[in-house]
């Protein structure tokens, strides 16, 4: 282990003082619920209530939280697949946020999204082939026969053999497809990749399979990567910085090492001690939280946290903590640090 | 209680040899469960790890007699629970013994219950059924029980309906259920899976308590390794229908000797370690259609392998104590009849 250690402090690169590629500043997206027969708006999902953060060049980040927590929808309004309702979203240098038409299918090159389910996220009509150099087609008028050499090589690039060409999805088994979902994201060389839930779906093995190949293209492609999983342990392995995010904020950031070793929020508290240990000589104190994560339509006042929180304070009630940074480099949302 | 009869020595409460569970294909049977045997002890947890397609379901579909007919057969084998033969029991015999002494919890709490029933409805079904009981009574326990499962307010969520629940309730739900006529053995396919990870702990650290009031055995069905090193006792480590590895949960973590395990092992990111690459384990599943008919299942995938694994079926024996492997890698697990040419 402690050779291992070694071996990754020496590759390992720093990329903070890296140029900015993605800044995320207040971001709030909200889904309306209808109701009534006029279809009025008479509430609000606050699924991604301010959160900010940013993304260096080469860098990956990690966003983990449990279901419902708007990580998800935070990273699809990025790609505005969704529409902000408030906030701006700076991409290597240009607000995005309110970008239309031509000039966002035009931006739309340089970020792409993998998927959670390599099962429903590929038109089971289309072979593979036609699948991966669908993204180029988009964006040139090159016939499939010329786009097919470089089909070929993103392929072996993600490690599919070459007969995978002329077959269709539903021959493939779901850590292939997955490959197949990696190779269409990569096809148009973006700068940006969000990877929402890649391996959740997938067997353990199958999973370090993929997970090894996305950290090979992120090296071989010079990517930067928003990877969205639940999983704190995938996270870790993949991220440099993680994000934790709780009914829609940003409860935590700080640098991976960081964030396991010395969690601050009471939240990250929780979830890191909630993840059973592959060991059973490690029996570890476990912080079991009460009750379930409340509503986003009627989120708690003040921190969102408190109804479950063992170290509320009155203040806790009323008042909405802000992110700040309490070490270089680790920020978080809770009235205990001042 | 009735497991009291066990306490004194260590009769299995359940008895599986040489199971063989078979599913048609195209009119063909192609074995899912390819003997497998293997015993669990009162008030053991016995966990059952393995990836999907492994055969760990379809083991527990065979011990509940759930196995879709027509389509999904025990070929060979026996069951025994309690001393009782399961496998050619008839639907109303069978019936006295599941939900009664044998229950199981699935892993989709979201299908698993009726969503036109209420919860009360749900939970007295299983109390008519196997108990001499009125109505008011029922009512009464059914509360008593959402109770014991951590449910705030039980007499309210009695008379709701399972979409008023969120996951982590469902899930608590289904163990109510399940522990209603307090079962010997309780069968848990991948309890948790479809659960965020504080929920998780939630209902592993309910499950134990349970296991622990009640005296029951407990078979864990999971994928996941972090879940077995906190809940087991033993540890069944299944691939493609047969039984890898057995032994106890701390030899299984510390000294794992199927090159599967070993590998299964190094494949999941752990929190505390720093690696670049995780272990992969190169192809995939067989299909059951394409299983290898003789020799070692794993072999085409095993980095150990040698050309015998391709011809000689290694045997599941005991190398240490306690520990049995089924690995050409250890002498023990070479069939004794069989001399190499």
């Amino acid at each position: 282990m402690n050779t291992e250690h070694k071996n990754t402090a020496v590759l390992k690169k720093d990329k903070s003082n890296n140029e900015m590629l993605l800044e995320v500043k207040n971001l709030k997206t909200y889904y309306p619920i209808k109701g009534g027969i006029l279809r009025r708006t008479v509430a609000v999902v606050k699924a991604v209530d301010d959160v900010s953060f940013e993304i260096r060049k080469g860098e990956t980040l990690g966003l983990v939280g449990e279901s419902g927590c708007g990580k998800s929808t935070a990273g699809r309004t990025i790609l505005r697949l969704l529409e902000p309702t408030e906030g701006q979203i700076i991409f290597d240098g240009q607000d995005i946020t309110n970008v239309r038409g031509t000039s966002l299918r035009k931006i739309r090159q340089d970020f792409q999204m993998v998927f959670q389910d390599p099962y429903a996220s590929l038109n089971p009509m289309m072979m593979v082939g036609h699948l991966v150099s669908e993204p180029i087609r988009n964006y040139n008028n090159k016939s499939e026969k010329e786009l097919k050499p470089e089909v070929l090589d993103l392929l072996a690039k993600v490690g599919l053999p070459e007969d995978a060409y002329y077959k269709y999805p539903h021959e493939f088994s779901g850590g292939q497809r997955q490959r197949i979902g990696i190779a269409r994201a990569l096809a148009l060389r973006p700068k940006l990749i969000i990877a929402d839930e890649p391996v959740s779906a997938l067997d353990v093995s199958v999973q370090s399979q993929v997970l090894n190949l996305l950290k090979e293209l992120q090296d071989e492609f010079d990517l930067t990567f928003l990877f969205i999983a639940h999983d704190l342990s995938v996270v870790k392995h993949m991220s440099d910085r993680i994000g934790v995010m709780y009914l829609g904020g940003l409860v935590e950031v700080a640098d991976k090492d960081s964030i396991y070793a010395e969690p601050l929020h009471p939240y990250t508290q929780a979830l890191i001690s909630a993840i059973p240990e592959p060991d059973p000589r490690k029996k570890k104190e476990r912080i079991i939280l009460e009750g379930d994560v409340p509503s986003p339509i009627d989120p708690p006042k003040g921190c969102t946290f408190h109804p479950r929180c063992a170290h509320a304070m009155p203040e806790c009630q009323s008042v909405k903590p802000e992110l700040r940074e309490v070490k270089p480099g680790h920020r978080v949302a809770c009235h205990l640090y001042k | 209680m009735s497991a009291k009869s066990h306490l004194h020595n260590d009769t299995p409460l359940l008895e599986v040899k040489n199971l063989e569970t078979a599913f048609s294909i195209d009119g063909t049977y192609y074995n899912a469960v390819d003997n497998v045997s293997f015993r669990v002890k009162p008030r053991q947890i016995v966990g059952i790890v393995g990836e999907s397609g492994c055969g760990k379901s379809v083991m527990s579909l065979s011990v509940m007699q759930l196995l879709p007919k027509g389509i999904g057969k025990i070929r060979n084998g026996e069951i025994l629970f309690d001393g009782v033969h399961l496998e050619n029991m008839t639907d109303s015999e069978i019936n006295k013994i599941r939900g009664k002494d044998i229950a199981m919890i699935f892993q989709e709490p979201m299908t698993s219950l009726n969503p036109v029933f209420s919860i009360g409805f749900q939970l007295q079904e299983v109390l008519f059924n196997h108990m001499k009981i009125s109505k008011k009574e029922a009512r009464l326990k059914s509360i008593a029980l959402l109770k014991s499962v951590g449910i705030s307010r039980p007499e309210k969520i009695v008379d709701e309906y399972p979409h008023q629940l969120s996951g982590g309730m469902r899930q608590r739900v289904m163990i109510a259920i399940a522990i209603a006529c307090q079962p010997k053995l309780l069968i848990a396919d991948e309890p948790t899976t479809a659960l965020d990870v504080t929920v998780q702990a939630q209902i592993l650290e309910l499950l134990k308590e349970i296991q622990e009031v009640n005296d029951m055995s407990v078979i864990l069905i999971t994928h996941d390794l972090g879940v077995v090193a906190e809940m087991c006792d033993e540890v069944i480590v299944m691939y493609a229908g047969k039984i890898a590895e057995r032994t106890d949960v701390d030899s299984l973590f510390h000294n794992p000797k199927h090159p599967y395990t070993q590998l299964l092992m190094g494949a999941i990111p752990k929190m505390d370690e720093e690696v670049e690459t995780l272990s992969t384990i190169k192809g995939i599943v067989p299909s059951l259609k394409n299983m290898p008919k003789t020799g070692c299942k794993f072999a085409a995938r095993c980095p150990k392998a040698m050309p015998e694994c391709l011809t000689i079926t290694p045997q599941l024996a005991e190398n240490e104590e306690g520990h049995e492997v089924a690995c050409l890698l250890y002498e023990t697990s070479r069939p004794k009849t069989e001399v190499n040419a």
